[in-house]
């Protein structure tokens, strides 16, 4: 089943045409992994999906994006109703500037929840979700800014999770972390995927391939090539996502 | 299936509510600064003619002009500025080039962020206290000068370091590397970068000064003197007190109301013009050297 | 030849770094100045007895009442007090003499025709009349004088700031309560804050976070120049236009009012306010915003959870320059507040902030006396403030500094 699907989707910055008639889909729990050069548009395909880049002033989409068979432009959809649909994961680990608890129940919060015991059971599963419980339960209320790089990644990860959004999008999640963390991160990944239709942007190619079962290969903006990983590493059928693969750009 | 919620529609509608507060409070503000200037402008502009600003004020300051005020005023912005300038340049380097103990220059900061907070009136005090009696310079130009420019002080000061904080380190060290001297380093490459930038500090500074009435109060300005100053040690008139006399204590405030309006008028198109001309300068050197 | 080339290259180093340290001290000295001589001259005021030099007064000796409070003094000569039983004394009523009446007692001839017989005549006076209080110069006191004189206390530092009257000129008694100013001050200070912190914080939201790029770049520029217009104009412009609305609003018999003041200061002290509320919101990194509104957090709400306390030692900062300018700031309250030093007990009423009584009276006042030390004083209580203020500020800042970090 399709849970994410793009038709034709196109993204203009001012004169910067970013993202040229991409079409393609998620199955629902899957991994999904989004590589190709910088600047080759992969970022912006992923922000597209959540609408991140209505943000950006002077940024145009055009084409249709289905969240679950919902147009995410559409007119009746509200964009924080999509976002809690489709969660977020940052390049840098970005968490507020307050105790870990309230990190997590942040997002609880601002969509109206005021039971404090709920509260408490979602953001204790949250956190053990993101395989964090263990790390921090005794120090809950302390500054989330004490905690280790990797840490305060699954810190985020787990903010995003509290809120039971059915697709997880990362941007790059580990590219900030030493190789130990990136390591926690990925291996949670295989079972956030038991849940969650996750769509990972990655630099890393090793990465893509580990943890993905379908790989996109972007380059300036247009979508060369998608199809399971295993097809993509093994016989890709682009000559550019050869190169890239091999090492050869990029 | 994007689910919409209650609790979204609450947040929205709270949204568009604070938010058009938000605009509206926005609104009001920028409109009531713009009736300001526009009030002044549009008083203003019927009493200002050439004749306005070459004569002196006459029967009673309700009718002539506000040369004399003009020439005080701009006596008063040269001589704060001779003194303000070089030394407040100067200590802005030694401030950021050179300085090199960590409290020293803790020091010097909140001093100079003191001197910078301390209200005008009391800098007239102290002009009054030590310029015109303690050294006897009696009500003159030199003390007005004096209380003037070390009220800029602070502010060229901290244009200065500001300035300089801006360029960036690569252009000492590699100065630096070719064996060059900490003050060859510092005026021949360091400061030529940071100059736009100080020179557009100081420039509004002007500005401020001109405006300033406290400090002249009871340093030089006079309340009625149509004599042009012979020197430093002449009282002269200014524009920002006489606008206070014409406004306050005229010998007829209502008949003087329209030179009032045009003297008002005359001391914001100064700032105008510094602000002009500062960033007109700022995009000029910007464009020139590409220094943000 | 070479090396005595670099020697004089290192002694140029030298001078000049010598000719920058030298500027550097330049403000530390003028803040050690100034502090030199305000309060050399407002402190010289507390030794002072708050009566004109060599005059005295004088009471019978059969008079109890020597222990008046200054305040007594003022009500006896202004004949609010006319009889001694009010103060505690005997009854009997009280005779006001100041050497002007001595005419009114003996004739010239009894005088003399250089006044050289007017101490024994003072004298004759008091030893005649029990109820009298004579106000007289010290040199025409007689040896064996037949009253007594009343004990004078210095001004006091408790005095001065909590005396409700200021009357500097005052014969024979200067009243020297600055409470009205502080008051006003402070009335005029809280109305502005009030008007301008909501205004002030509103438009620098709307500026940071609500409007489009192109409206900030029309904004800022602006409201910085509103920033740099003179003080004067600002004043000048509520003398015309908000005080007279001030007066038709309220119905009130002059405009000129506590009022007035703090609408003048608000608006000139919005700049400010917007200008560094504003860089303080600026400095919330965007991906704090980003991952506030990735969880479905609307822009208010991230406004309102991430971005105000992220910013909040910013925006503190903000405030309380914009107290230390609104406590300071001079002519436009000296040109709207109507000047009047008495207790204030509305904001529809005329006041006196510290500021304006200096800026007023200074000039009127004869150098090194009481009412010039007198405003002296009160300059000390305004640099006093201030400096609490920068270093409230400098405190604030340097706690943002290690939460950066």
């Amino acid at each position: 089943m399709k849970v994410i699907e793009t038709i034709d989707l196109n993204v203009h910055y001012k004169e910067v045409h970013a993202l040229k008639n991409v079409t393609m889909s998620m199955n629902k729990l899957s991994i999904t992994a989004l590589m190709g050069p910088s600047g080759c548009g992969k970022s912006t395909y992923l922000r597209a999906l959540n609408r991140m880049n209505d943000l950006i002033e002077g940024c145009k989409v055009s084409g249709q994006v289905l969240i679950e068979g919902d147009n995410a432009y559409a007119r009746d959809i509200h964009v924080d109703d999509l976002r809690k649909k489709v969660g977020m994961v940052f390049q840098k680990p970005n968490p507020f500037p307050m105790s870990i608890f309230e990190n997590v129940a942040y997002g609880l919060r601002v969509n109206g929840v005021r039971d404090k015991k709920f509260i408490h059971e979602q953001v204790e599963k949250a956190i053990h979700q993101a395989a964090l419980w263990d790390e921090v339960k005794d120090f809950l209320k302390k500054s989330a800014m004490d905690l280790s790089g990797g840490q305060q990644q699954r810190l985020c990860i787990a903010r995003a999770l509290v809120i039971e959004p059915s697709v997880l999008l990362m941007d790059e999640p580990t590219s900030a972390l030493d190789p130990i963390s990136s390591a926690k991160i990925e291996e949670l990944m295989f079972d956030l995927k038991k849940n969650y239709t996750i769509v990972i942007v990655t630099h890393n190619i090793q990465q893509a391939a580990r943890i993905s079962d379908n790989t996109a290969f972007f380059y300036i903006g247009e979508l060369i090539e998608l199809g399971t990983t295993k097809e993509i590493f093994t016989n890709p059928k682009n000559e550019r996502t050869q190169n890239y693969i091999t090492g050869r750009f990029g | 299936m994007i689910k919409q919620t209650k609790s979204g529609k609450r947040k929205r509608l709270n949204q568009s509510i604070m938010f058009w507060v938000f605009r509206v409070l926005s609104l009001s503000v920028v409109a009531v600064l713009f009736i300001i200037l526009a009030f002044i402008f549009i008083k203003g502009f019927k009493v200002l003619s050439w004749d306005f600003i070459t004569q002196s004020p006459t029967e009673g300051m309700t009718s002539g002009g506000i040369y004399p005020a003009i020439i005080g005023t701009l006596w008063l912005i040269a001589g704060s500025m001779v003194f303000a300038f070089p030394i407040g340049v100067l200590a802005g380097i030694y401030n950021h080039e050179y300085a090199a103990w960590k409290p020293l220059k803790v020091f010097i900061r909140i001093m100079t962020n003191n001197l910078a907070g301390v209200p005008s009136i009391v800098f007239g005090l102290f002009g009054m206290s030590l310029f015109v009696n303690k050294l006897g310079f009696g009500d003159s130009i030199l003390a007005g000068s004096l209380t003037l420019g070390l009220l800029a002080l602070p502010v060229v000061i901290r244009t200065t370091e500001e300035s300089l904080a801006a360029v960036d380190n690569s252009f000492r060290r590699a100065s630096l590397a070719l064996g060059a001297t900490k003050w060859q380093t510092t005026s021949r490459v360091v400061f030529p970068i940071a100059f736009p930038n100080i020179l557009t500090g100081l420039i509004l500074s002007i500005g401020r000064v001109s405006g300033e009435t406290a400090p002249i109060l009871f340093t030089v300005a006079a309340y009625f003197l149509p004599k042009l100053p012979s020197g430093i040690f002449d009282q002269v008139m200014a524009l920002p007190y006489h606008l206070y006399v014409l406004a306050t204590s005229g010998i007829d405030v209502e008949k003087s109301r329209p030179i009032a309006y045009g003297t008002a008028l005359v001391l914001i198109m100064i700032v105008l013009i510094m602000n002009l001309l500062a960033n007109v300068l700022r995009n000029y050197f910007g464009r020139k050297y590409k220094v943000k | 030849m070479k090396r005595r080339r670099s020697l004089v290259r290192r002694l140029i180093e030298k001078i000049i770094e010598g000719a920058l340290t030298i500027s550097s001290t330049v403000t530390s000295l003028a803040v050690l100045l100034i502090v030199i001589f305000l309060f050399k001259e407002g402190f010289s005021l507390f030794g002072d007895k708050p009566i004109e030099k060599d005059f005295v007064l004088a009471v019978s000796k059969y008079n109890n009442s020597v222990d008046l409070t200054s305040r007594q003094i003022k009500d006896i000569f202004d004949k609010k007090i006319v009889n001694w039983k009010e103060v505690g004394g005997f009854d009997r009523a009280i005779t006001v003499f100041t050497i002007n009446d001595i005419g009114a007692y003996f004739t010239d001839a009894e005088l003399g025709d250089n006044l050289e017989n007017l101490p024994l005549r003072i004298n004759q006076l008091v030893a005649k009349d029990t109820g009298i209080i004579a106000y007289i110069p010290a040199k025409n006191i007689v040896k064996d004088f037949s009253g007594k004189k009343l004990k004078i206390d210095n001004v006091t530092l408790g005095g001065f700031l909590s005396g409700k009257e200021w009357f500097p000129t005052a014969q024979p008694i200067a009243q020297l309560g600055v409470l009205p100013m502080i008051l006003g001050t402070l009335l005029v200070c809280i109305g502005a804050i009030l008007l301008a912190l909501p205004l002030g914080l509103a438009t620098a939201i709307y500026m940071s976070e609500v409007a489009n790029q192109r409206v900030r770049n029309i904004l800022k520029p602006v409201i910085e120049l509103l920033a740099g217009i003179p003080s004067v104009v600002y004043g000048f412009f509520g003398l015309v236009i908000i005080v007279p609305l001030v007066q038709h609003t309220f119905n009130l018999p002059v405009g000129e009012t506590a009022l007035a003041g703090s609408i003048v200061l608000a608006i000139m002290v919005l700049p400010t306010i917007i200008t560094i509320s504003e860089d303080a919101l600026r400095t919330t990194p965007n991906a704090m915003r980003e991952a506030s509104l990735a969880l479905g957090a609307t822009k208010l709400q991230t406004i309102i959870r991430v971005v105000i306390p992220h910013s909040l030692l910013g925006l503190t900062a903000a405030v309380i320059l914009g107290v230390g300018r609104v406590f300071g700031e001079t002519m436009a309250v000296l040109m709207v507040t109507g000047n009047a030093a008495v207790m204030p007990h509305s904001f529809l009423q005329p006041i006196r902030t510290i500021t304006a009584t200096i800026a007023a009276e200074l000039g009127e006042a004869p150098q090194g006396g009481l009412h010039y030390k007198a405003l002296f004083a009160l300059g000390c209580i305004l640099f006093v403030i201030t400096l609490i203020t920068n270093l409230l500020v400098e405190w604030v800042s340097s706690k943002r500094k290690v939460a950066k970090n």
